[in-house]
């Protein structure tokens, strides 16, 4: 495979009936695969042991930000990787999408490349979540200055080089816009690549609670309110 | 009258902790002072109650009571963000420890994982 130079990150929360299958069908296409067990009440990380990915375990769950994080250390402290795709463990994304980012980034040697799924497509996706993300984007676009057509989409591509300066300091959900914040900030290459989210029953019960958007909002706030000093 | 200046530099006061960078060690000398002056206050307001009404009146407030209030909200407040600031950094520690204890215990399959690496 020409993919020996990629790292896939998967953070994953009591994700036991769907993790092995997101692991093997990962596992088809890249070499290297570290599962981030958040804290998981159930056998998640003996699972995707199982399944063929390294496993780093939380000993607290701490959240979505925070495994990330962890992650992005070990892929800089632990793998000799070039590129690291980030894979939420739900299985909402498709793995050809992942190679088909990863190509991209390689070809033009890119910091970041994001997946987008309006501008491709996206199936059975509620109409709330889908005005709730609407919202979200014109957040980001203002928060950022970049004209970014998706956000908090968990599949990324990130280089060595990005992840070096990036430092994910929101534990929960916020950590998205903080991301993204650090591109515009370190002035990182990026494009954006339609892809295509599937939010199957799975992936909607164990998804985000709209209502969670409160949560972003208010940890964005107090965090700014705080670096200010 | 001069209770509203008290009041508001007081509010003023509040606003430059909440921005301030918590854990610096002034926070926790800070919340004993006022710890103790609220012991101290406490136990001087009920031995002489006609004292507060006579302070309260010495800066424009009309009951001892309505000034043992806005006192008790100034006091209210700035425990809170005090405590707010103090859980975050915990927060924040608690992360950093959880990570490292993670990256320390990191597994791998030794067959598959990592060609060439080490």
């Amino acid at each position: 495979m020409a993919f020996d130079n990629v790292c896939v990150v998967v953070p994953a929360y009591n994700e036991s009936q769907v993790i092995a299958t997101t692991v093997s069908d990962l596992r088809k296409v890249f070499s290297r695969i570290v599962v981030v067990d958040d804290g998981s009440s159930d056998d998640t990380a003996d699972l995707a042991l199982a399944a063929g990915a390294a496993v780093v375990r939380h000993p607290l769950n701490r959240g979505q930000g925070a495994a990330l994080q962890t992650g992005f250390d070990y892929f800089l402290q632990h793998t000799p990787a070039d590129l690291c795709v980030t894979f939420d463990g739900d299985g909402q994304h498709r793995v050809e999408d992942a190679a088909t980012m990863v190509t991209i980034a390689a070809d033009q040697a890119l910091d970041v490349v994001l997946a987008s799924r309006f501008l491709g497509r996206t199936e059975d996706m509620p109409a709330s979540r889908r005005l709730l993300l609407r919202a979200a984007i014109r957040f980001s676009r203002v928060a950022t200055q970049l004209p970014l057509t998706d956000t908090h989409n968990g599949l990324r591509v990130l280089s060595r080089n990005a992840l070096r300066k990036v430092r994910l300091t929101h534990d929960r959900m916020a950590y998205a816009t903080e991301l993204e914040v650090a591109i515009s900030k370190h002035e990182l290459s990026w494009a954006e690549v339609p892809t295509t989210v599937v939010y199957t029953e799975y992936s909607r019960a164990r998804g985000q609670t709209n209502s969670n958007a409160i949560n972003i909002l208010f940890d964005l706030a107090s965090n700014r309110i705080r670096s200010s000093r | 009258m001069i209770i509203k200046i008290l009041l508001i530099a007081g509010a003023i006061a509040f606003g430059f902790l909440f921005v301030r960078r918590p854990g610096a060690g002034g926070h926790l000398a800070l919340r004993r002072v006022l710890g103790l002056m609220v012991v101290v206050g406490g136990i001087f307001a009920v031995l002489f109650p006609e004292a507060v009404t006579a302070v309260a009146n010495a800066v424009g407030v009309g009951r001892g009571t309505d000034l043992v209030l806005y006192v008790l909200v100034m006091v209210f407040l700035f425990t809170s963000v005090s405590l707010y600031q103090r859980i975050s950094t915990l927060d924040e520690q608690i992360t950093q420890l959880t990570r490292h204890l993670a990256l320390l215990t990191a597994r791998e399959d030794p067959v598959d994982q990592k060609p060439g690496h080490e």
